[in-house]
């Protein structure tokens, strides 16, 4: 299945998410080993049934996600790199396999993930629960890595878009060319592995892929400030077909706030409407749908345009009902204090969040200094979980649940203190400072809109990635903005210099004592002065008497 | 006797509350020359934090105090200020003591007739010593080290108690019952303790069997309570963490957070492939000294512990204003030696420049981001240098004290002019 949802945000900008699912009907619970690949691409395949794998989730994100200003994504994905994996109960050596996994990874990703190791892996407890079926809840299988600093580029995109069974020749995937793509505020490309139901009796399991792309397009970067966007002015290519080996291709455009065509106008017309209920929101879509060979028109390609109709007028945004923030206070290069803020827009009711915090362990975190405060009075969470770090060995880990009371702001702090590295673990720009990952914020939001807990009715992918259980809430995952962070410095041109200098300072104090240790007063008998040597010498060589 | 020093106390509590109450208690807690990662309060209350938290304080990087440290806090955390301001009274109640008691060894030493006659002035007369005891408490007390220390609730005041028992016990003659004492301290004295009330009053002679027998004796006490203090520690928390978190730590210095020591500086700039090398080195310098030391210092066993002391201070992994404090106290008991020190303007002048250099540079590293870390790194070894000038010092007049002693105070070559004494 392939889709494709444009949604037009409140600041002029347009967000553009591709989906991509691809279904495998094969066991690897009972060991076997698989060689019919059919769509599934072969190198995850391996990878799974390699690793045991149970799930596999992984993103790269450029960009920083701006909830208050473009509302809830559809699947959030923090800056940077972003790994998390649930191992099946029949592997032996987690940590061993998970590195061998992240190394396999970044090579067939091109991407560096091989800096993923013991320093930055933690093993959450409560938050990442498993997103398919199965109910191994053992945290020892669970490893979640970031890589705040990773770049997303071209080299990214192209191992990518190879894993889709059409590469990028035919259907949407035809759109994703990487200029276009990479000019925007926001690019997030991830792919997600979990295990899925075949039908309703979940009698036997197969494997679901989703490869998602997120895109942000500027108005006034890529829209040359007119607010009039085509696909053409997107993604500079209009579709021609479908991929063939798609059971379904779809085009979704958000248009809720425009029912009768006031705000925009949508051309090429379309007869298809089709609600959703998704992010508690029931929203309404026009549908094209690229397996209809009516949709392509007489020019057999595909290029809609949405054309605003008047430049003021906006019209309020759903506010989101969660939203976080994260900074760093203080001055100086000795301590500082972590700030994150979690906001409740919801007017009347409250629900607890999960906090999941991953700090280097060069940041020594001050766990008695922790206070959370909502409304001014504090708050003390119901679950805190908190690994503490071990030098050059682990990052610290902390867990909480928090009650974030209706309409409010919750404050949680906690200081830390900053550590003086050995010279060589210093990246080569020392001074930029050092990458924490975002803050995961987990939730069950209440909905205002009943949401759909029917899963095996057909259903647009975007609203389906994340299992609704009941009716009254849905689940919303916030990663707040990572954290700069500079740490002090020593001089990185004077090892030898250092070294030089300390050791004379401990021979200053060896030769000193050894000479008070080894020696004996004596009194001395004074030599005489050089004149008088000099004098001396010349009068044995006159044969005279010295003075 | 008793109304100054109970002045010199008021006085001293007065300071050390007033500094208590005031903003600057918070300032000087976090300031690195006062606290080392091994005995700053924050980590104290940290690990007794992690505690309620119902994870080991072991178990992260972050406490680093043997697990009696916690079991005294747990139920003194509310009384911090008071726990530390009682020590420090121990401490200098202790100090009055052990000067007393040498001085009393020492007054035997007097009437024994073998000085010289023109040695007479070398001597000290009763009446000086007297003051000696006072002076000494009032150098511990109001050394502004010492306050401090105090203000900044570091455990280093807490081991200064406890060395400063030791010393007492061991000029005492009961050397043995200290060992179960000083064997909470995680730190350096463990080592030279052994050595030193070894050699203390016993006649070294080897052919003697009372002699092994003693030694033997000795050696098992020292063994047992060592065994018996690890055990308790091992029952306070149920895991052996606490083995490498303590004196692991100490050993591998993992841990770079400037200090006013050699070390951080050091290993932050080692070479990987050196730094075992390197680390065993500048461990092994601490103890070196011990043994040439109590060879030659074996007649004076009160010079020995405060050469000891003061090596130790000096070269230990993670130095504190508070341990020099503590061999800084003890120099009104060498006032004698003023006339036969060389360096005394030199040291004094750079401690007091360097002391008030400490500060500013690391402000200026830290904060105003105009110097770096070279800076500091400067006024450490320099203030290093002045205490190793400083320590030699006392040795060399000591040792010259010891000569004119023997060999009278005005020393004549064979001609009749005065003669020059030179280390040879």
């Amino acid at each position: 299945d392939e889709e494709l949802v444009i949604r037009p945000l409140h600041s002029g900008d347009i967000y553009a998410s591709f989906q991509f699912r691809t279904v495998w009907d094969t066991d690897f619970m009972g060991g076997k080993k698989v060689s019919h690949y059919r769509l599934f691409p072969k190198s995850l395949g391996q990878v799974i049934s390699k690793f045991s794998v149970r799930e596999l989730h992984i993103s790269f994100t450029q960009g920083y996600w701006r909830t208050m200003q473009w509302g809830q994504p559809f699947l959030p994905s923090p800056p940077g790199a972003e790994l998390w994996v649930w191992f099946q109960d029949t592997v032996t050596d987690v940590d061993g396999t998970w590195k061998e996994l992240t190394n396999v990874l970044s090579g067939i990703f091109c991407a560096s993930l091989n800096f993923i190791d013991s320093t930055n892996t933690v093993q959450p407890s409560a938050s990442f629960k498993p997103l398919g079926i199965g109910n191994v809840t053992d945290h020892r299988f669970l490893r979640y890595a970031t890589l705040p600093r990773e770049i997303v580029c071209t080299e990214n995109l192209t191992p990518w878009k190879k894993l889709l069974p059409c590469g990028s020749k035919a259907g949407l995937a035809v759109l994703m060319k990487s200029e276009k793509l990479f000019h925007s505020s926001f690019h997030s490309q991830a792919v997600h592995i979990r295990p899925v139901c075949q039908d309703w009796q979940c009698k036997s399991t197969s494997w679901e892929l989703r490869q998602t792309l997120n895109v942000v397009f500027d108005l006034h970067s890529s829209g040359q400030g007119k607010r009039e966007w085509s696909l053409f002015k997107m993604f500079s290519r209009t579709l021609t077909e479908a991929c063939p080996l798609a059971s379904s291709s779809k085009i979704y455009i958000d248009v809720t706030d425009n029912p009768q065509g006031e705000q925009f106008e949508l051309s090429p017309a379309t007869p298809l409407l089709s609600q959703a209920v998704v992010l508690g929101d029931r929203r309404t879509y026009s549908v094209y749908d690229l397996t209809q060979q009516a949709t392509f028109g007489s020019m057999r390609s595909l290029n809609m345009l949405l054309r605003w109709k008047s430049s003021d007028g906006e019209c309020d945004m759903m506010r989101p009902l969660l939203h976080g923030e994260r900074y760093v206070a203080g001055y100086g290069l000795q301590t500082g204090e972590i700030h994150t803020l979690m906001y409740n827009h919801h007017p009347y009711r409250a629900f607890p969040v999960l906090l999941l915090d991953t700090v280097p362990w060069y940041l020594r975190l001050y766990i008695h200094t922790l206070t959370v405060t909502s409304k001014g009075k504090d708050n003390k969470p119901s679950y805190i979980h908190y690994q503490p770090s071990k030098d050059r060995v682990r990052p610290h880990l902390l867990e909480m649940l928090v009650q974030l009371p209706p309409n409010s702001v919750t404050e949680v702090t906690v200081q830390f203190e900053r550590a003086l590295l050995k010279w060589t673990e210093y990246t080569p720009d020392p001074n930029h400072g050092f990458y924490v990952g975002s803050s995961v914020v987990s939730a069950l939001v209440p909905s205002v809109v009943a949401m759909d807990t029917n899963s095996t009715q057909e259903r647009p992918l975007f609203s389906s990635f994340f299992p609704s259980k009941e009716e009254s809430s849905y689940f919303v995952r916030i990663y707040t903005e990572p954290l700069l962070v500079n740490l002090p410095t020593p001089d990185f041109s004077m090892p030898y210099n250092v070294i030089c200098l300390t050791c004379t300072v401990v021979a200053v104090g060896y030769g000193s004592l050894y000479n008070l240790l080894t020696r004996t007063f004596q009194v001395e008998e004074p030599s005489p002065g050089l004149a008088k040597r000099l004098a001396n010498i010349i009068r044995k060589m006159r044969g005279v008497p010295p003075l | 006797m008793a109304a100054p020093l109970t002045l010199l106390l008021v006085v001293a509590v007065t300071i050390r509350a007033a500094l208590f109450r005031s903003s600057l208690a918070d300032l000087i807690a976090e300031r690195v020359e006062v606290v080392s990662p091994l005995n700053a309060w924050k980590r104290v209350v940290e690990g007794l934090a992690l505690l309620d938290l119902g994870i080991s304080p072991y178990s992260g990087d972050v406490f680093h105090e043997t697990p009696l440290i916690i079991y005294l806090f747990h139920f003194l955390v509310d009384y911090a200020e008071i726990t530390f301001m009682v020590s420090r009274k121990f401490v200098s109640s202790v100090l009055l003591e052990s000067p007393r008691l040498c001085f009393r060894k020492q007054k035997y030493a007097l009437e024994a007739d073998r000085y010289p006659l023109d040695c007479l002035e070398l001597i000290r007369s009763p009446k000086e010593m007297y003051y000696i005891p006072l002076k000494v408490a009032m150098f511990y007390l109001l050394n502004p080290f010492t306050i401090l220390s105090c203000v900044a609730k570091s455990t280093c005041g807490l081991n200064n108690a406890v060395i400063a028992l030791f010393i007492l016990c061991t000029i005492k003659g009961s050397a043995l019952l200290t060992h179960t004492l000083s064997l909470c301290l995680h730190h350096y004295p463990a080592s030279f303790l052994f050595f030193l009330s070894f050699r203390l009053y016993i006649p070294v002679n080897i052919r003697r069997p009372s002699f092994w027998w003693y030694t033997l004796q000795y050696a098992f006490m020292y063994l047992g309570s060592l065994f018996v203090i690890i055990c308790l520690s091992f029952f306070l928390l149920g895991t052996w963490d606490f083995l490498p978190s303590v004196y692991g730590f100490i050993l591998s210095v993992p841990d770079l957070t400037p200090n006013i020591g050699l070390f951080w500086y050091f290993f932050a700039e080692m070479f990987e492939h050196f730094r075992l090398f390197f680390l065993c080195v500048f461990q092994i310098n601490v103890f070196f000294y011990t043994i040439p030391l109590s060879i030659k210092l074996k007649e004076h066993p009160v010079f020995l512990i405060f050469m000891q002391l003061a090596v130790i201070s000096i070269f230990k992994s993670y130095p504190t204003v508070g341990d020099i404090a503590l061999y800084l106290a003890f120099l009104p008991v060498w006032s004698h030696l003023y006339r036969f020190l060389r360096n005394v303007f030199l040291v004094s002048c750079v401690l007091l420049a360097c002391s008030a250099l400490f500060p500013v540079l690391w402000h200026l590293w830290i904060y105003a981001g105009s110097a770096n870390s070279n800076f500091y790194y400067a006024i450490t070894l320099l203030f290093n240098v002045a205490q190793i000038l400083l320590v030699s010092d006392y040795f060399y007049a000591y040792l010259r004290r010891e000569y004119h002693l023997t060999h009278g105070l005005y020393l004549k070559r064979k001609d009749g002019s005065e003669a020059t004494l030179v280390l040879k």
